[in-house]
């Protein structure tokens, strides 16, 4: 069931090979919702903060922001920021807020 | 539509206690917890200097015998003119040279190495000091910063690093 829907919202999305969505701005919230689930996780209001802070900067930078540009920018700790997506949460939340792979070492 | 590498490891051996020696631990370390993989961070000898309270704010780069280091780093032209050593042993060269490349990573947002390894810490990663430097050295637990899970051996380390990619700076 959940899969069948995330298959509907997720047509027609272009992705690269890393699976990044290669076009922003055809980012909706149900693709977010879609694409969290695939990483394994269920939004919460604090992921939501994170992923509007990530499309706010990409927004003025033209670029996903790096693990230390989003805890310094957005208040969130690095406790939380990895506890809320784990495994690796400057990627997995550029991806699930339809940007692209954050590049930068810090 | 994952890269999650769930059973990838990495561990890194600190043996350096110099300020440029510190880093590259950090920053692959960092950039392998973004990455999703496991690390570990083991220090041994003076690599013991980037966790214990009294030094970790105090690290040094010095100048002598340092090859790499050339007079352009002072401004001086000339790419490939090296800091003679007698130059690098003038008082205050270690503290200017400290000073310097402090200020050239606070310029590219890189943070100081006690923030870095608190970053580190609250994104999982495990911090351990060597037994036998720790002994050779009197240390004890209370000598080091926050986030230090324990003093192992060289055997223990080989245990906690089962099936890890062993990197030693």
């Amino acid at each position: 069931m959940i899969e069948q829907v995330t298959l509907n919202v997720l047509e027609g999305i272009d992705f690269d090979d890393e699976g990044y969505m290669t076009d922003p701005n055809a980012w909706t919230v149900e693709i977010a919702e879609a694409l969290a689930a695939h990483e394994g996780i269920s939004l919460t209001e604090s992921h939501w903060n994170v992923i509007e802070f990530c499309r706010q900067r990409a927004t003025e930078s033209g670029s996903a922001p790096t693990l230390r540009q989003i805890t310094k920018g957005s208040g969130v700790s690095t406790k939380e920021l990895f506890a809320l997506f784990p495994k690796g949460p400057a990627k997995k939340v550029a991806k699930i807020s339809g940007l692209g792979k954050p590049e930068g070492c810090v | 539509m994952t890269d999650n590498n769930n059973n990838r490891k990495m561990a890194f051996i600190c043996s350096k206690g110099n300020l440029d020696m510190a880093y590259p631990a950090l920053i692959m370390g960092w950039a392998a917890l973004g990455n999703g993989i496991d690390v570990t961070l083991f220090f041994t000898f003076w690599g013991l200097d980037l966790i214990r309270e009294s030094r970790v704010d105090h690290l040094e780069i010095p100048p002598v015998a340092n090859t790499s280091m050339k007079m352009t780093m002072m401004g001086i032209p000339g790419d490939n003119l090296g800091i003679p050593n007698f130059m690098g042993a003038l008082p205050g060269m270690t503290a200017f040279a400290t000073t310097l490349m402090k200020k050239k990573m606070d310029d590219l947002e890189v943070p100081p190495v006690r923030e870095y390894m608190q970053m580190l810490v609250d994104a999982g990663a495990n911090l351990y000091g060597c037994k036998m430097s720790v002994d050779m050295m009197n240390l004890t637990m209370d000598d080091f910063i926050p986030g230090v899970k324990d003093i192992v051996t060289a055997s223990e380390f080989m245990d906690l690093t089962e099936d890890a990619q062993v990197i030693f700076i």
